[in-house]
């Protein structure tokens, strides 16, 4: 096995902040490295040394034997290093095959566009994933999981020697998650090699040769993955250990709350359920299943066409997300970028943002105090990791800032909470207080309808199982009915 | 370090208080207490406009209708009276005057979702054609009667030795301060330039908060108006051509994004006394009028560039 790209004590400081500590480590040619760690334990930060986006300030990063320096993500891209990061670079107005080809685009002699042909690669592109996306639509109008398969089938397209994949899963459901594992066994036999971030510890196991951790900047292990079992990668990871990762426990079902009665709108049809109080209803599917767009319908954010939801006993036409509010219900949306945070702006004013009114005096006018108190409070709750209150949410790791989203519906303390992939790229033990949080929420007489694609989590936590398909509700399963493959089978149908 | 990050964070600040400092060792002048005032003065009518641009920028929109809005609701204020309206129902008409204009221009908008550029250069043109309706093309006086003895003040008096347009301005800028970074309606106008599909999604009637908005901006104008108006005792037909800029320049200036979401008002009040004090220094430089508009042009280019280049480090 030779060796592709080797980083030798790497260090990196955000303010002064020390975020890297002398990393080291080895990608070999033909396999896959995890890289595991908490959230904010330095994994995109690293992987942007390695792209060129951030520079380090100490130590150095072979590529094939020779020391490298990128100035920029082109740079290595063009040396042969790819990159899917984390949060989602692709421009929504331009369509697939525009952002496929952003910059490198195919002309003729005339230098006009080569359109036919790169339409027909990026069919190609797709087709190895499994896609049906048509290359022509805008990206905006894609699901966040097709956004994802386009985000890989661009990083794919420049076949490049190594391969970064920051959290490429988490917005996946198991099919694609397999598609994109039949993609990676394939690099792999062509020699590539490929690092791959995942807060699926079971994906981590499945896919990967080697598991590198990253503890608070530090490299803590590095080693073969079938030496490791999955209790000594969460010490590593967290420094202790973790028993059962999905806490539950039934509790008796109160009111009924929310009724759905033939729920017709953009991306779903006919679709009808109950839900009670103190009782939490997974929805399962593939992606494009409709999951979101049941939520949208729910909260208000997309009108019916027909069908009537019936909250507490009484109907409720939602036309926007005030009506979803005023309703009771919150909505913690699945695309943090996209609707859930403002990333220019803190941790603070993205918490109380749908709450402010109440930290405010009878005049009006904001107690400052008070709102601290209250964000305070969540940031121990959820152990948010964040320099202050003041921090600018863009620059929290990807798991603190999903924190963040679910606080800020949290705030306020509604009776239905709509949670979209709620624990989209959180890491074992923070998902575990999510898991801890829904748990006691519920026990509090909350209805909650958790929308998931990590079917583990499903299963784990939920008291009923709804498996959309196409838009359609398939089946639905009490928690001692459900299983992996019930559920799958329903999702295909 | 963290000395840099002062000089950063405060480099409007620090830019204005150069600029002093060139121009009073050119000008012996300048830094008199009655010159100052003076500055202060003629820099008022730009701050008011500016606040209610600064409002109108944070929500990622843009208002250039402020210099005809100023004009109609001028002209209007000095119809009144010339007609003996009492003073304050004439303050209070056309301050109604100015936000209906201006929430006009929000309605427009948010409801028919065009340009924020499109829709109040529409409203720019539109209302620049009233008023020269209104007015017949010729100056309106604000007549003879004790009221407008009174109304004069605005422009004109002083309290404590402190010209009123200071005072005026000084109001306006700590209510609009508290407002901005004491009320949740602050911090919708925030989120909306920060993001506007997020609030949406957060449940917050993103088009109230834009009309009013624009309503704000269309009310301030229209204060600006009324303090032009009762010094020059009349209202011009052509009052206010150009004043969007300067106080787009000032906001700019300032600090606060064109893409919204960021930014505050002491920076722009700190944009507005750069431009102050760069007139003021031309006048007192003898600098004709048609160079001043370059030499102003070309320091505020200068800023903005010096902005972006601090800030891409
Ligand atoms: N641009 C930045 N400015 C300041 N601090 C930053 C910046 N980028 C990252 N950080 C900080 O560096 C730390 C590591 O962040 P990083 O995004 O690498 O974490 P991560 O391991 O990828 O976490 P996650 O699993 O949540 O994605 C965090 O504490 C984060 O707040
Ligand atoms: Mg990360």
């Amino acid at each position: 096995m030779s060796e592709l790209l080797r980083l030798e004590a790497v260090s990196k400081s955000f303010s002064g902040n020390r975020v890297l500590d002398e990393v080291s480590f080895s990608l070999f040619r033909g396999s896959v490295l995890a890289l595991a760690g908490e959230n904010g334990a330095g994994k995109s930060t690293l992987m942007k040394v390695i792209t060129g986006l951030y520079t380090c300030e100490a130590g150095q990063v072979l590529y094939r034997g020779d020391i490298v320096s990128f100035d920029n993500p082109r740079h290595a891209m063009d040396a042969g290093i790819a990159i899917i990061h984390q949060e989602l670079n692709l421009l929504p107005n331009l369509s697939v095959t525009e952002n496929i080809f952003l910059g490198r685009e195919l002309r003729n002699g005339f230098g006009l566009l080569r359109s036919a042909e790169m339409i027909a690669a990026t069919e190609t592109l797709l087709a190895k994933l499994k896609q049906t996306i048509d290359p022509k639509a805008l990206v905006g109008s894609l699901s966040l999981a097709q956004q994802q398969m386009v985000e890989i089938a661009k990083a794919l397209s420049f076949e490049a020697e190594v391969i970064i994949m920051d959290e490429p899963t988490d917005a996946l459901s198991d099919v694609e998650t397999r598609v994109l594992f039949e993609v990676v066994a394939n690099l792999k036999l062509q020699g590539k090699g490929l690092i791959f971030i995942s807060h699926r510890l079971e994906e981590i196991f499945e896919l990967c040769d080697q598991v590198a951790i990253l503890r608070d900047g530090k490299m803590v292990h590095v080693g073969p993955t079938r030496e490791i079992n999955e209790q000594e990668l969460i010490r590593h990871m967290v420094g202790r250990e973790l028993s059962d990762r999905y806490p539950y426990a039934a509790v008796p079902k109160g009111d009924l709350r929310l009724q759905a009665e033939g729920l017709c709108a953009p991306g779903i049809s006919d679709i009808s359920f109950d839900a009670h109080a103190g009782e939490v209803i997974g929805f399962s599917g593939l992606i494009g299943a409709g999951r979101t767009e049941l939520a949208h319908a729910l909260y208000g954010v997309a009108e019916l066409f027909a069908g009537r939801i019936m909250v507490e006993g009484a109907e409720r036409r939602l036309t926007s997300p005030q009506d979803g509010v005023a309703a009771g219900i919150a909505y913690v949306s699945e695309d943090r970028k996209g609707e859930g945070l403002i990333q220019i702006h803190s941790l603070k004013s993205n918490m109380t943002l749908g709450t402010v009114r109440k930290f405010c005096s009878a005049l009006g006018l904001l107690d400052l105090a008070k709102e601290s108190r209250a964000v305070e409070q969540f940031v121990d709750a959820f152990a948010i990791k964040a320099s202050g209150h003041d921090m600018p949410v863009q620059q929290m790791s990807g798991g603190n800032q999903q924190k963040v989203s679910l606080a800020k519906s949290l705030m306020a303390e509604p009776r239905i909470l709509i949670l979209d992939e709620p624990t989209r790229g959180v890491d074992v033990g923070a998902k575990r207080e999510i898991y801890a949080q829904i748990q006691s929420l519920k026990e509090k007489g909350l209805c909650i309808l958790l929308m998931s694609s990590d079917l583990p989590e499903v299963l784990g936590i939920s008291d009923r199982v709804l498996v959309l398909s196409r838009g359609r509700l398939t089946a639905s399963f009490t928690r001692e009915e459900a299983s992996q493959e019930k559920i799958m089978q329903a999702a295909i149908a | 370090m963290s000395f840099k990050k002062v000089l950063i964070d405060n480099k409007s600040l620090i830019a204005l208080l150069l600029l002093m400092g060139a121009v009073s060792l050119y000008s012996p002048n300048f830094l008199t207490v009655d010159n100052l005032l003076n500055v202060l003065r003629q820099t008022s009518i730009n701050a008011i406009i500016a606040l209610g641009i600064t409002y109108v920028i944070l929500t990622a929109g843009i208002d250039l209708s402020v210099g005809s809005v100023l004009a109609l609701s001028g002209a209007v204020c000095a119809s009144l009276l010339a007609a003996d309206t009492p003073l304050i129902v004439a303050f209070m008409a056309t301050l109604f005057v100015g936000g209906m204009l201006g929430a006009a221009n929000g309605v427009v908008i948010s409801f028919f979702g065009v340009q924020p550029f499109i829709a109040t250069l529409v409203g720019m043109t539109m209302l620049r054609g009233a008023t020269l309706v209104f007015t017949d093309g010729r100056p309106i006086s604000t007549g003879d009667f004790e009221v407008a003895e009174a109304f004069y003040q605005l422009g004109g008096g002083y309290v404590a030795g402190i010209p009123v347009p200071i005072l005026l301005a000084a109001a306006v800028f700590g209510v609009g301060w508290l407002v901005l970074n004491r009320t949740a309606f602050g911090r919708y106008v925030y989120a909306i330039g920060g993001n506007e599909q997020v609030t949406l999604i957060a449940g917050i009637n993103v088009r109230r908060v834009k009309i009013v908005v624009y309503m704000l901006s269309g009310a301030m104008a229209a204060l600006a108006g009324m303090i032009l108006t009762a010094r020059l005792e009349s209202a011009q037909p052509t009052a206010g051509l150009g004043y969007e800029l300067d106080a787009i320049a000032a906001v700019v200036l300032g600090g606060t994004s064109l893409m919204g979401g960021r930014g505050t008002l002491i920076g722009t009040l700190i944009g507005a006394l750069i431009i102050g004090v760069l007139n003021n220094a031309l006048n007192l430089m003898d600098v004709s009028s048609y160079y001043q508009q370059i030499a102003k042009g070309g320091v505020i280019l200068l800023a903005v560039v010096v902005d972006s280049r601090v800030k891409s480090r």
